[in-house]
């Protein structure tokens, strides 16, 4: 067993970043940049955890995970790039055409 | 480190391949063939696989081989990673009745005049000569975004680990992501719906993931079985199991819109295009409900009495405010999107039905059974629901404004009588399919102790009769204000859509006049093989 803590309470911290980061910013992109370091906090987890097991699931998770963050960079500029060249603006709050 | 080479089990899995295929050669097609021979080609190309896929399937059901001592049939494939047992079959041939009913509204082409319901060009610019350029076009990459997410869907109940369960969860949530963008008409409404779902989408699978990892952590290793001796051994630190169940948690109950995590739900099911919608509040619906019941009763069984609490809140919080916010809707899409996330609280009543195989009496009905049930009568009635949205229009396209429907019935009964059968089937009514699933998942939940959930299912069904009601009687019995122009009318559709409709409609109401055939299959299923 080796000791992780420090890790994982990094892991936590830019988790929380990204998940406050998530909640508060108003630019698309940088809502969407949040989310990544949600995704990268959790790889640091990952693969802290399969140091603390001596098991290599965990840091092969990774790899997975980066490559499936990969494809959701190309799907998600994609749609706020539409969004862009239709408002001009990427904020969040001015899409809002469908409430209630 | 030995590395020894994972074996596939081709023969089992092949349907998700075929699917990945059909998938993976639509991109070639759209690469490489004419741009009139391309809607042709990939229409036929994605029939043919989901129907080979479905044959495959039934293959593979008929041929499993009993595993844990006959209680439940079926292999760990892949290494482990896809576990194709009866539930998982089950869903898969489920999965490819409605992705082919869903295929057959994509291909619909009569009510634009000739071209299919998704933008021309989604590059081009509303309101622009290129999107008026774009106007006669047809969008073809629909068909392998929608394979795409059809194998995904197929991958998220089959899952064997954390890790195959995040990869499916991407596969099926990316193209939907697009196809919800893609509307040919309201495009602005459309990119909105695309960039809320893909935000929010994204956020919730961030907390997925952060929940695999502290799982992980827990019991160090990513597959259910796995995990499952560690939560019984309780071997590892219990804070991380909890939270990160919770965060697991966070993950699905987004895909299937349980409140609070319902926010996207109305405005997605709105703003995509309504093909997209009818497809995905099936598909999307059917897949993550198979994987919550998975996860839950596989990985998470032992550890019931913490995780029960949790979804008792959820599903009584998701019922009492899917109904009180559909009654105040005034849009059809809006108010059947509610709804779903009624129903995702029912669904969820029938989840909380968990029990072990000695405390059931004999010939009770299982809650896998009940839940499996209720996803094939919902799927029917919302998949027909939205396929009678995209006809009845005005110039301008779709008119879903409630008012806009009034005296519908007189002008088109046929269609109009159709949805009614619809919505009473999604409000429980007796002789509908939709009654013998509410019956099935809540007896299950009684018997399982859960009754209080089960008193608020039953208050909130009789909230739900009435907003499914009130549309049923501005469809007959008001009449149509304001100018003629303004009136919504039945557009003809072609063989396409009314035949989607005439098969939802006789299996919302072959289900609830004999269910028993159904039932018995989804009891067939058996139980999930760890």
């Amino acid at each position: 067993m080796n000791d992780v803590t420090p890790y994982i309470l990094l892991s936590a911290i830019l988790f929380t970043i990204g998940t406050v980061g998530v909640l508060v910013r108003r630019n698309a992109i940088v809502v969407f940049m949040c989310v990544e370091l949600m995704l990268n906090a959790s790889n640091l987890a990952l693969v802290a955890f399969a140091y603390q097991h001596g098991d290599l699931e965990g840091q092969i998770a990774a790899f997975f995970v980066m490559v499936v963050a990969a494809a959701e960079v190309v799907v998600g500029l994609a749609i706020i790039m539409t969004i862009f060249r239709t408002r001009r603006s990427a904020s969040v709050d001015d899409a809002s055409l469908l409430k209630y | 480190m030995e590395f020894t080479k994972p074996a596939l089990e081709y023969a089992e899995i092949w349907p998700i391949i075929v699917v990945l295929a059909v998938g993976a050669l639509g991109v070639v097609v759209e690469a490489f063939a004419v741009r009139r021979l391309r809607f042709p080609l990939q229409v036929a190309l994605s029939l043919v696989g989901l129907v080979a896929a479905l044959v495959g399937t039934v293959f593979v059901g008929t041929n499993l081989d009993e595993a844990a001592g006959g209680q439940a049939r079926g292999l760990l494939g892949a290494a482990g990673s896809v576990v194709v047992d009866g539930p998982t079959v089950f869903l898969w041939g489920v999965v490819l009745v409605f992705a082919i009913l869903g295929i057959l509204l994509f291909a619909e082409r009569r009510l634009e005049n000739g071209v299919s319901a998704f933008a021309g060009q989604a590059a081009a610019l509303p309101g622009t000569d290129a999107e008026r350029d774009a106007q006669s076009l047809d969008h073809t990459e629909v068909y392998p975004l929608m394979m795409f997410a059809v194998s995904g869907m197929m991958l998220f109940p089959a899952s064997g680990d954390l890790l195959t369960m995040f990869v499916a969860l991407e596969v099926l949530s990316l193209p939907l992501y697009l196809l919800c963008g893609l509307a040919r008409r309201r495009r602005l409404l459309s990119q909105e719906a695309a960039m809320k779902y893909f935000l929010l989408g994204a956020f919730s699978s961030g907390f997925f993931l952060y929940g695999v990892a502290l799982v992980y952590g827990f019991a160090g290793t990513m597959d259910f079985a796995g995990i499952d001796q560690a939560v019984r051994s309780d071997t590892g630190n219990t804070a991380l199991l909890t939270i990160g169940i919770g965060m697991l948690a966070v993950g699905l109950l987004f895909k299937v819109g349980a409140v609070p995590f319902h926010a996207w739900t109305p405005d997605v099911y709105q703003g995509a295009p309504t093909p997209v919608t009818a497809f995905m509040s099936a598909g999307t619906k059917i897949a993550a409900f198979g994987a919550i019941l998975r996860l839950f009763y596989v990985a998470f069984g032992s550890d019931r009495w913490n995780w029960q609490p949790m979804l008792w809140v959820i599903a009584i919080l998701t019922m009492l405010l899917g109904v009180v916010l559909a009654v105040v809707q005034s849009d059809v899409k809006r108010m059947l999107a509610y709804s779903s996330v009624a129903h995702t609280g029912f669904l969820l009543t029938g989840v909380l039905g968990a029990q072990s195989v000695g405390d059931l009496a004999a010939g009770q009905v299982t809650s896998t059974q009940a839940v499996l049930f209720y996803l094939v009568t919902y799927s029917f009635a919302t998949l027909g629901a939205f396929a009678v949205v995209s006809l009845v229009r005005d110039a301008s396209g779709e008119a879903t404004g409630m008012v806009r429907w009034a005296g519908l019935g007189r002008r088109s009964p046929l269609v109009a009588a159709a949805f009614a059968f619809f919505l009473l089937s999604m409000a429980g009514i007796p002789l509908t399919g939709g009654f013998i699933g509410k019956w099935a998942v809540f007896t299950v939940a009684v018997s399982a102790g859960a009754w209080p959930v089960v008193a608020v299912a039953i208050a909130s069904s009789v909230i739900a009769v009435f907003f499914y009601v009130r549309q049923i009687r501005v469809m007959f019995f008001s009449e149509p204000e304001g100018p003629v122009g303004e009136v919504a009318t039945v557009t003809r559709p072609s063989l396409l859509t009314s035949g989607t409709i005439v098969v939802g409609v006789l299996g919302t109401l072959v289900l609830g006049v004999v269910p028993g055939p159904l039932l018995t299959l989804a009891g067939h299923a058996g139980q999930f093989i760890r």
